[in-house]
């Protein structure tokens, strides 16, 4: 008896994490599906400036690696896509003074998925700069 | 037997690859035939197409003719500051020709600006230094409408045109051009694919000897 008793919270067990885990999957199946149509889009909208690991180019383009800039301006990311963007921005401590122009004819699934791969890209290890005067 | 065999069939293999690396660049554009008499015979020569006398000029306002180019061998293409759509791709590309070939003084790299109205001087070296760029191995140049639009068209064969359609306004293929030191073309590659920037480099190698032979 004492054993079955063991058998079935083992079995019992198992259903839960495979039902959690099927979760997860159908989650990161969703996020893979951003992921790669955001991939597409990068490619065609964004690429040719940002560059295709998100370096930027010079002080011309600004990179899509600086995690602080992102999460500040969280946002504002989707408005930038969109609309274009004209203001004087501090990336990764380097100052960039350009115009970026807007995507007008997105739709918005699109730039949606095209955040989803900018938020992928591999960001520069965050270091703080400290004044001493 | 067998060994000759095995000999003969290496050796003919080691042929045909110094064969293929040493066929020389091809020359592009128009030619045309033109008969000389040498020593009471009729020859015909080609006369190979090659690039006019210009002047315009460059990022730091200074000008730039034929003559800088007199004795090296260069790359030209056609972009403008304010494109969004090859130039950055085509830019970066030849970014990284500039990168192989920097400080060299037989190479240099020739970018003309189509935006005739807005690319002024100050507006190139400013996008000069935002690519990280210094001194003049490549030349940003600031001309007239009609020089440029003839010299892409006649000499360089690279379609450019103004067209009120396109939302920019301009539009223009992205070719890089390598020019010889005799002023003629050698070799035309699609600056916006990473292969093709990557042939263009090794040609650029290629015809850095060829003109060395020809030196001595």
């Amino acid at each position: 008896m004492k054993r079955n008793k063991l058998v079935y919270a083992i079995l019992l067990f198992l259903s839960i994490t495979l039902c959690v885990q099927s979760c997860q999957n159908e989650n990161s199946i969703n996020y893979k599906r951003y992921y790669v149509n955001g991939k597409g889009l990068y490619e065609k909208h964004c690429q040719g400036c940002h560059g295709a690991d998100g370096e930027g180019l010079g002080t011309l383009y600004p990179p899509l690696t600086d995690s602080n800039y992102l999460k500040l301006n969280r946002n504002k990311l989707a408005f930038m896509i969109k609309n274009g963007q004209n203001e004087e921005i501090r990336i990764n401590n380097i100052v960039f003074q350009g115009q970026m122009p807007g995507n007008n004819s997105l739709p918005d699934i699109d730039v949606a998925q095209i955040i989803v791969l900018v938020a992928s890209v591999k960001k520069t290890p965050y270091t703080m700069t400290i004044k001493i005067f | 037997m067998k060994k000759l065999f095995y000999f003969a069939t290496a050796l003919i293999a080691f042929q045909s690859c110094s064969d293929t690396s040493n066929t020389k660049l091809p020359i592009l554009g128009n030619r045309e035939p033109v008969e000389r008499i040498v020593d009471g015979k009729t020859v015909i020569d080609t006369v190979y197409q090659t690039i006019s006398a210009f002047s315009y000029l460059n990022q730091d306002s200074l000008p730039v003719t034929d003559q800088d180019f007199d004795g090296k061998i260069y790359v030209a293409d056609f972009f403008f500051t304010s494109c969004n759509t090859i130039c950055p791709i085509m830019q970066r590309n030849l970014l990284d020709v500039y990168k192989k070939f920097k400080g060299n003084p037989k190479v240099k790299l020739l970018s003309h600006s189509i935006d005739v109205k807005y690319d002024l001087p100050s507006r190139l070296k400013t996008y000069a230094s935002k690519l990280g760029l210094e001194g003049n191995q490549w030349e940003f140049v600031h001309g007239s409408r009609d020089s440029i639009f003839n010299i892409a068209a006649k000499n360089y064969l690279v379609s450019a045109f103004e067209d009120s359609s396109d939302p920019q306004g301009l539009v223009h293929q992205g070719w890089f051009i390598l020019i010889d030191t005799k002023k003629q073309l050698r070799g035309a590659y699609d600056g916006t694919k990473a292969e093709q920037v990557k042939q263009l480099m090794e040609d650029m190698e290629k015809l850095l000897i060829e003109e060395a032979d020809e030196e001595k």
